[in-house]
């Protein structure tokens, strides 16, 4: 599903250069639930947003899906991120002015088009039936969180993303979050790669990949 | 939801979440779109105001004037030369084709008397092809008949303001009327022509067959001992050989007046086709001068589109980057802000158009502008409207293009 060759990633900074990432070598295969640890500036959310497409190595080769994409361009990049990927975010990242099912409608918006049926279906995997209308503001932190997570699975991407899904919740809000996910990747049985600082998230997955200066330190299989 | 109205649908949410905002820029855009839609009413209204009475003098009708025409326009018309007459009149009537009639006329300034009533009017010496020249009607009465004129008799016509003035609350016909040292009766009263904007109207003049003018006011000759007439007014025929009966005109005049090649002429001759074609520019200038100054205001409307879209994309560029993030293209960016901007100023275009019709049907109504009223023209209302989707687009232009551009990841890590 995921293979990272050699990756680096350089951000200029003024005169001098970061070196953010420096070689990462990774095979994530499908269906597979991974989390990724390090102290922050490990360079763990670079990896994230390489992975998602957000942003393309400095050298080194992605394959996603068997298909090269550290060689596309921006919009290519929006299309690889449309149709195959979900995004998680720590601060679930709703649009405010939207309702709770709008939002999850937003998610299919740029994958084919805006499904009704299909955004309620999402929202009632999540357990938020009866929230369908309420603002972002209206619902609790792990509700939104709830939101987010139909959000990014109503298309069913082969890929999902979450950068520290639990990260702003207190620890019990956050096992029902990740029991969400677990449950939703063993139904639908996509690659789900996340970003946490909690041991605990962590032993959700089979997999943790410890990142150190941007280098893989160390893999783990639970 | 229909595809298409989807961005529409977020542009309407984008505008209900900033309400007052929102309010301000299209009040912006409101008042540009109903300046221009006032200002280019009363313009065209001014237009139609002119035209229809230069019209109402009679488009198919040719005017010579004595004097020339120097580069400066019309000199000494009217005055300094006499060198019309009646004779040329007739000269013109029998030789230049595709003349139905001529309509000579004199005038001269006299004192009016009925009773304790007295004022100045112009009086003028007509032939009865005076009321077809001049397409007017009577209100009561009847027009200098042929016999009148061939007999000098002494009747008058009142222009309706002279009537008014002279004869307020008394029917004029029959009655008599000092002019000068000579007692003439009325009878007759002219329908009002209205008229204004510098141009005399024969509202405020008396008529009287030519001949008693000439015999009872004054008879000047010129050497040859011709009548003179102040103008002739020549009917045509065929308005398409307008242009043929002035050469022929010209040239009979010539002639008649004894002028050698190379000579200017001592007459000038006047189309109505002329001045209708000069009054067209001269207002048409006018209202596009009208519609300019407002066009200003609605610039300043668009620059605030822009100034609140920039401000917009700024306030929204963790939305951008969620959006991004959900594989929205720079297109659809694009899109997004562009449809919201052309949405603002349309909204205020059509608010505009409403506001701008109002005031241009106030104007008329409380005849702020006498009798002239405005007219409100399909196509300055479609331009208006397309002007203002034109700005949207433009103004959003810029914003768009800064929102499409963001890099996702720096959208999203923006508090």
């Amino acid at each position: 599903m995921i293979r990272l060759n050699d990756i680096t990633k350089v951000y200029p900074m003024g005169k001098r250069e970061l070196e953010v990432l420096r070689g990462v070598n990774l095979h994530i295969k499908q269906g597979e639930m991974v989390a990724i640890m390090g102290h922050s500036g490990s360079g763990k959310t670079t990896m994230l947003n390489l992975i998602g497409c957000l942003d393309i190595p400095t050298s080194g080769s992605y394959y996603l899906d068997e298909r090269e994409v550290s060689c596309l361009n921006r919009g290519e990049l929006a299309q690889v991120r449309a149709k195959k990927i979900g995004f998680i975010f720590q601060t679930y990242n709703l649009l405010p002015q939207l309702s709770a099912l709008a939002n999850v409608e937003l998610g299919m918006r740029y994958a084919g088009g805006i499904d009704y049926e299909r955004a309620v279906a999402a929202l009632a995997r999540v357990g938020l039936s009866d929230r369908a209308k309420h603002k972002p503001s209206e619902l609790s932190g792990g509700e939104q969180q709830r939101v987010a997570i139909a959000r990014a699975l109503v298309k069913n991407p082969p890929l999902i993303l979450a950068d520290e899904p639990t990260g702003n919740l207190d620890s019990h809000t956050g096992e029902e979050i990740m029991s969400i996910l677990t449950t939703i990747h063993n139904d639908q049985n996509n690659t789900l790669v996340m970003i946490t600082h909690e041991a605990d998230v962590a032993h959700y997955c089979q997999r943790i990949i410890h990142l150190k200066d941007g280098q893989v330190e160390a893999e783990e299989k639970l | 939801m229909k595809k298409w109205l989807e961005p529409l649908s977020n542009a309407w949410g984008g505008v209900k979440t900033h309400k007052l905002r929102s309010s301000l820029t299209i009040l912006g855009i409101v008042i540009g779109v109903a300046a221009v839609i006032a200002l280019m009413s009363i313009g065209r209204g001014v237009s139609a105001q002119i035209l229809s009475q230069i019209e109402g003098m009679g488009s198919d009708v040719i005017t010579v004037f004595p004097g020339s025409v120097t580069e400066r326009g019309v000199a000494g018309a009217g005055g300094s030369a006499a060198t019309l007459t009646l004779e040329d009149a007739e000269a013109i009537s029998e030789q230049v084709p595709y003349v139905t009639a001529v309509a000579p006329y004199s005038s001269a300034n006299q004192q009016l008397i009925v009773g304790g009533e007295n004022m100045n009017a112009q009086v003028i010496g007509v032939t009865p092809e005076y009321q077809d020249a001049n397409n007017l009607d009577t209100s009561a009465g009847v027009f200098i008949s042929q016999y009148d004129y061939e007999s000098g008799t002494k009747v008058a016509v009142l222009g309706s303001n002279v009537a008014d003035t002279l004869f307020s609350g008394i029917d004029p016909l029959g009655q008599q009327l000092r002019m000068g040292s000579n007692i003439v009766r009325v009878t007759g009263v002219l329908e009002s022509k209205g008229g204004s904007f510098g141009m005399s109207s024969t509202d405020d003049t008396v008529l009287i067959p030519l001949s008693t003018l000439q015999q009872t006011i004054s008879q000047p000759r010129t050497v040859t001992g011709g009548h003179v007439v102040s103008s002739i007014a020549v009917i045509v025929s065929d308005e398409a050989q307008m242009n043929t009966v002035v050469t022929e005109t010209e040239s009979l005049l010539r002639s008649r007046h004894g002028l050698a090649t190379g000579d200017d002429d001592d007459f000038s001759v006047f189309s109505m086709e002329e001045l209708l074609s000069t009054v067209t520019e001269v207002t048409g200038t006018m209202t596009l001068f009208l519609g300019a100054i407002a066009a200003i205001s609605l610039l300043v409307g668009g620059i605030g589109v822009m100034n609140i879209m920039l401000v917009s994309v700024v306030e929204r560029t963790r939305e951008i980057g969620i959006r991004k993030a959900l594989g929205a293209r720079e297109r659809d960016i694009w899109g997004q802000f562009l449809t919201e901007s052309a949405f603002l100023s349309f909204t205020g275009g059509l608010i505009g158009v409403a506001v701008g019709w109002g005031v241009s049907k106030l104007i008329s109504g409380v005849g702020m502008m006498g009798e002239m009223t405005t007219v409100v023209s399909a196509d300055i209302v479609i331009m208006a409207l397309a002007v203002s989707v034109g700005i949207g687009l433009l103004s959003g232009f810029l914003p768009a293009r800064r929102a499409a551009q963001l890099n996702p990841i720096e959208a999203l890590r923006y508090e």
